[in-house]
């Protein structure tokens, strides 16, 4: 009591108390100590906030993950369309070098090879200007012709099919011959030319072209068919035929164009249809 | 009721066309995809008995020939699925007992559907059949069926049961 009042007397009356050296020596010692229990306790202490915070945190993941699906997706979709743009410049391109207006067209359904005929739908029909005996391109070359069309779809032969014949020519030399499918898509899918001179050689990589028929249908001239990847001479009834290697990929056909008369009525953009005359 | 079943039936092949064209074409072996609708009819026979799944063998096999992009003699997959219907309606009881059983079923039905489209197909020289291609498919759609069957037949299964049970509490 008594060392109570003296050390608070001492404290007040002078100015330069001898208490604050004192003072400073406990904050030295017990300042650490305080900070270092705080930061004990404060969690303990901020653990309400804490939860809150979580709260927050998890839905602000649960954001984030939300944006990054969205991006993921919006990612994936960019490719496709990438893909899906690259293929209409590739048709566009085609049609600019064929001149020949074509109605785009996407293919929706293709026929099992338990049925034999290789055949796909695709999503034009008679609405979009799309007749039976069109000929059918795609960016990289010819994919066959309409068989049938009915109001929004149509079904297109393609010339891997067995029964499918197109009249060939060798852009090398101009010979004539046949191209006939083998009924065969998967794989490498290819074909085969039979050459009516038994004379002439193709060389490797020769690229077939169609030759066209009369007003153009089934076929227009001129369409690349495939590149020559093998020949081989038969004796026997003294044609030459060559093993075809298709340019267009049979089994991931997506985007096709169907060749159309320029003046064509179509529900959609005819390509190459307005730099005509 | 009558009703109510046929637009089911209608339903389940309409999809089972659908997803045969547009789905799996994208998931062919070789070419060949699975053949969803044989496997409906096997379902409905294993279900409801052989004549019930010729019925539904011959109009899905219709349905079948007349999608597009089908390009043959039209009767020639109804034929192929009346058959089937009807093969496996006949043996319903072993294929129903246990899931091997149900396999070989669909192996079986698979080989004598697709054979038998294609044999038509050799007697009428329609559509580019040819001996090759015919040995060359026909394993690998033994093959991708009994692949799919462990999906798809208890999936038909439990949907036709459902219908037939519907019918009975009626």
């Amino acid at each position: 009591m008594l060392a109570c009042v003296t050390v608070m007397v001492l404290d007040v009356s002078a100015d330069d108390s001898p208490v604050d050296p004192v003072r400073s020596a406990a904050a030295a010692v017990l300042g650490p100590i305080e900070s270092g229990a705080s930061s004990v306790v404060r969690p303990l202490t901020d653990l309400p906030a804490t939860v809150r915070s979580h709260r927050a945190l998890r839905a602000e993941v649960r954001d984030l993950e939300r944006t990054n699906a969205e991006l993921r997706r919006e990612l994936a979709r960019t490719a496709l369309d990438r893909n899906r743009a690259a293929e209409l410049d590739g048709l566009l391109a085609a049609t600019e070098q064929t001149g020949y207006a074509v109605v785009p067209a996407r293919v929706v359904g293709m026929g099992p090879a338990q049925n034999f005929t290789r055949t796909v739908t695709i999503d034009a029909g008679t609405a979009a200007g799309v007749r039976a005996d069109q000929t059918v391109i795609n960016a990289a070359g010819l994919v066959g012709r309409v068989l049938r069309a009915d109001r929004h779809t149509a079904t297109v032969l393609l010339v891997a099919d067995a029964s499918s014949v197109v009249g060939g020519r060798l852009a090398s030399s101009m010979e004539l011959g046949f191209v006939q499918g083998r009924g065969d898509v998967g794989g490498e899918g290819l074909l085969d030319l039979d050459l009516a001179d038994g004379s002439v050689v193709p060389a490797r990589g020769d690229v077939v072209v169609t030759w066209g028929s009369r007003a153009g249908a089934p076929y227009v001239a001129g369409i690349p068919i495939g590149t020559v990847q093998s020949v081989q001479s038969n004796p026997r009834d003294l044609t030459r035929s060559a093993i075809i290697e298709p340019l267009a990929d049979f089994t991931s056909l997506d985007l096709v164009g169907v060749v159309v008369p320029a003046d064509t009525e179509s529900d959609r953009t005819v390509l190459g249809a307005e730099d005509k005359p | 009721m009558a009703l109510v079943r046929s637009v089911t039936f209608t339903a389940l092949v309409v999809v089972a066309l659908v997803l045969q064209t547009s789905v799996f074409s994208h998931l062919a072996l070789a070419g060949v995809v699975p053949n969803l609708v044989l496997l409906l009819v096997v379902a409905m026979a294993i279900a409801r008995g052989p004549e019930a799944a010729a019925v539904l063998g011959l109009l899905a096999g219709l349905a079948l020939d007349l999608m597009p992009p089908a390009d043959h003699v039209a009767g020639r997959w109804a034929l192929a699925l009346v058959v089937v219907g009807y093969l496996a309606g006949r043996v319903r009881s072993d294929a129903g007992s246990s899931a091997v059983a149900a396999v070989v079923t669909v192996a079986a039905c698979s080989f004598v559907g697709t054979s038998v489209f294609a044999l038509t197909g050799l007697v009428l020289g329609d559509g580019g059949v040819t001996v090759a291609a015919v040995l060359k498919v026909v394993p690998v759609s033994v093959g991708y069926d009994v692949l799919v069957t462990p999906v798809v037949l208890p999936l038909a299964l439990a949907v036709l049961r459902r219908l037939e049970a519907t019918r009975v509490a009626w």
